[in-house]
């Protein structure tokens, strides 16, 4: 593991985050422990079902401000990238309705991901060709997203169908993690192994050293031959085509059908958890998990009719423990250093 | 000198009109493609704004909450802070007005009303302190604590007004029992109502003239005063200001906490002028208009109500253009943001009517880098 991995905030996340497995494990599997409510209701099988399903889109959201980020664009469009995404994947699904459902779902996803790269590109243009302050593109992309889709959305159009778990075989046999991990519809899969692809990218390649160069410190990146606009085109774009597949997941795999600004935040939650996450990509992911995790026990606390804890402080959760992190009262996140400042050449204009 | 401040002022104005006619032209071709009639839109988005007394009313109520929204922002913008927070200043500012509002029915007008205002702009300067106060502490960015405590004071207001769950869950202490299962307040007594300069069916109250009245206010205070030039010198020049002996860090927070008073001001002047209850569904995007108006202003106080005055039309005329037009009022939304993308980059201004940039030209939005 590289020095890079043990991040105070990423690591506490992650804890938190294997922490909850591990108990999970043991709750499920003992029968005396499964009989004592408030653990039943913290850790059964179901709420960390919920858990895993509110987890997703946060995780993807995460990630795609990770791939921006890391290279020096400072990306709070999170939520509008993927309302496009979720958008034009709820409009592809529609209209292949009458298609095999698979070939119909998978035609939603390129749609998502293709309508999330553009939102990507288009910041990407914006904050480095047109040199717009980073922060208002991204604030142009979210109103964008909500205005397009609410206007273009036809309330009376149904996607038929939506993508259903695949047991993993063999896997899915294993007690508890099995009901967790490996009984999932495919967007969660991808969605797991994209983190630790990106961990492997951002740390062990040539393409994840030139990214956070660029993010990092551009002008020496520049001096060794990295084109650095180049690279903040490219990971921008794809941040946008990752935040589209999270809109893909909400309309193809977790709702089945489009609601006008139905990523309800999301966006900016998944920044949270980048943020807690510290930019590393399994730091992120535990934060998702976490904030996720609030998610599933709100669900849980309901289903049991536990009453007396306010859903509304149970879902601020994600946001106090943000502003803790950035106040660097549990050890400072760090953003990359270059983060936001347009990055000119010293021969052009 | 006369020539040259006309022709400061008109360059002043080049940019914001020409963002504005570009969105409305992209706006149209949006329109176009999917199928609408971008003329007969427009025709009844600029009549259901002024076509009528009852639309001019429309117009002018929706300037005020636009405008110092828009203020709140621009004076932040100014002292080199980017507020995105103004949605949860306003929504505090809301729930203190209310409280004020809903409870003490003995209270005159005289007193009732000015006192739920205040308790308004207080809920807003307490929800504005806290990022600036963070900021200057620990180093924690505005805009990472201003969308964080958006969310919490979204969620803290919609607690208060919680009508409470089936299995047992306690209401909120604002609620409305009347109200059933609906989340909201009771309505604001008679003596905390801003009274009407125009009856129904107008419904414009006197909150207008206080907005305009904090137009030349906060014009006063950035210009002509110590504080606003302290204010202006620290968004221009952190670090020179710090040399020049400001007290920045207390200049931040009064930035901070005045952008939180205008936003909670604008949410008691709702409450008390046009809702006269709460509930959680209220709000909606004010903090996302305040930067587009904040911008197409260009920060100047006069500016701003001036942008403010123009989003405030489109919003009017939304109801009767959908209605004439069959055009979906969203699409405003949409231009909106066309504006808020071109004034923010005049680059793109320029590449579009080439124009070339002059010495003059000085860039109204601060470059933000949370990497500090």
């Amino acid at each position: 593991m590289s020095a890079t991995f043990f991040k105070k905030t990423s690591l506490i996340s992650l804890g938190i985050a294997l922490a909850l497995i591990v108990v999970g494990i043991v709750v499920n599997l003992s029968p005396t422990l499964h009989e004592v409510t408030w653990l039943r209701v913290l850790f059964d099988v179901s709420t960390l079902n919920f858990t895993l399903r509110a987890t997703i889109p946060l995780a993807l959201g995460a990630m795609a401000g990770i791939l921006c980020e890391r290279t020096g664009i400072i990306n709070i469009g999170i939520e509008g990238m993927m309302l496009a995404g979720a958008f034009a994947g709820f409009v592809a699904k529609v209209a292949t309705n009458d298609w095999p459902l698979m070939a119909s779902l998978l035609m939603g996803v390129l749609a998502a991901i293709l309508a999330g790269g553009l939102m990507g590109y288009i910041h990407a243009v914006f904050s480095i060709r047109f040199k717009m302050d980073q922060i208002i593109s991204g604030t142009f992309l979210i109103i964008l997203a909500g205005g397009l889709s609410a206007y273009l959305f036809n309330p009376d159009s149904v996607a038929i169908g939506k993508f259903s778990p695949i047991a993993i075989p063999g896997l899915s046999k294993i007690p508890v993690i099995g009901d967790i991990f490996f009984k999932n519809p495919p967007i969660t899969y991808a969605a797991l192994i994209l983190v630790v692809v990106l961990h492997v990218a951002f740390f062990h390649t040539k393409w994840g050293l030139r990214s956070r160069a660029a993010g990092e410190h551009p002008r020496a990146a520049d001096t060794v031959g990295i084109n650095v606009n180049f690279y903040r085109y490219l990971n921008t774009t794809i941040g946008g085509m990752v935040a589209g597949l999270a809109g893909g997941f909400l309309v193809l795999e977790a709702v089945g059908q489009f609601q006008e600004g139905m990523t309800a935040g999301r966006g900016f939650i998944s920044l949270a958890a980048m943020i807690f996450g510290n930019w590393m990509p399994f730091g992120a992911l535990g934060a998702a998990t976490l904030f996720g995790y609030t998610q599933g026990v709100q669900n849980a606390l309901l289903l049991a009719g536990v009453a007396n804890i306010p859903r509304h402080f149970i879902s601020m959760l994600p946001y106090v423990v943000t502003i803790i992190a950035v106040a660097g009262f549990v050890g400072r996140v760090r953003p990359p250093a270059a983060e936001g400042k347009v990055y000119e050449t010293e021969s052009s204009d | 000198m006369g020539n040259f401040s006309l022709r400061r002022l008109l360059r002043s104005l080049l940019i914001p009109l020409l963002a504005v006619f570009l969105a409305l032209v992209v706006g149209a071709a949006i329109m176009w493609l999917a199928g609408d009639d971008p003329i007969e839109a427009y025709k009844g988005l600029f009549m259901g704004a002024f076509g009528s007394k009852r639309g001019w009313a429309t117009t002018i109520r929706k300037w005020s909450p636009l405008l110092l929204t828009g203020l709140s922002v621009a004076v932040a913008f100014q002292a080199g802070l980017f507020n995105i927070g103004a949605s949860g200043q306003f929504m505090m500012g809301t729930i203190f007005s209310v409280w004020v509002g809903i409870h003490f029915p003995d209270l005159p007008a005289l007193v009732h009303v000015p006192l739920a205002i205040l308790a308004g702009i207080l809920g807003g300067i307490l929800w504005g302190a806290i990022p600036g106060i963070l900021k200057v502490t620990t180093g924690a960015h505005e805009v990472i604590s201003t969308i964080m405590l958006n969310y919490i004071a979204a969620l803290f207001a919609g607690w208060t007004v919680y009508a409470g769950g089936s299995s047992g869950q306690k209401p909120g202490p604002l609620w409305d029992p009347a109200a059933k299962a609906i989340s909201r307040t009771p309505p604001v007594v008679e003596s905390a109502r801003i009274p009407f300069i125009f009856g129904p069916p107008y419904r414009v109250h006197w909150g207008v003239v206080l907005v305009i009245v904090a137009i030349f206010l906060i014009a006063w205070l950035m210009y002509k005063t110590t504080i606003g030039f302290e204010l202006r010198t620290v968004g221009q020049n952190f670090k020179a200001s710090k040399y020049a002996g400001i007290r920045v860090g207390w200049t931040v927070v009064l930035a901070m906490m005045l952008a939180g008073a205008l936003a909670g001001m604008a949410g008691a002047i709702e409450t008390l002028g046009v809702n006269f209850k709460f509930a959680p569904e209220f709000g909606g995007s004010v903090g996302f208009d305040g930067i587009t108006v904040a911008l197409l202003g260009q920060t100047n106080p006069f500016g701003v109500g001036l942008a403010a005055f123009f989003m405030a039309s489109l919003a009017a005329g939304g109801a009767k253009m959908q209605f004439d037009s069959g055009v979906s009022s969203d699409i405003i939304q949409v231009i909106n943001a066309l504006m808020l993308a071109f004034v923010a980059a005049p680059a793109i201004i320029r590449y579009v009517f080439r124009i070339r940039k002059s010495d003059a030209d000085q860039e109204s939005t601060p470059k933000i880098s949370w990497g500090g």
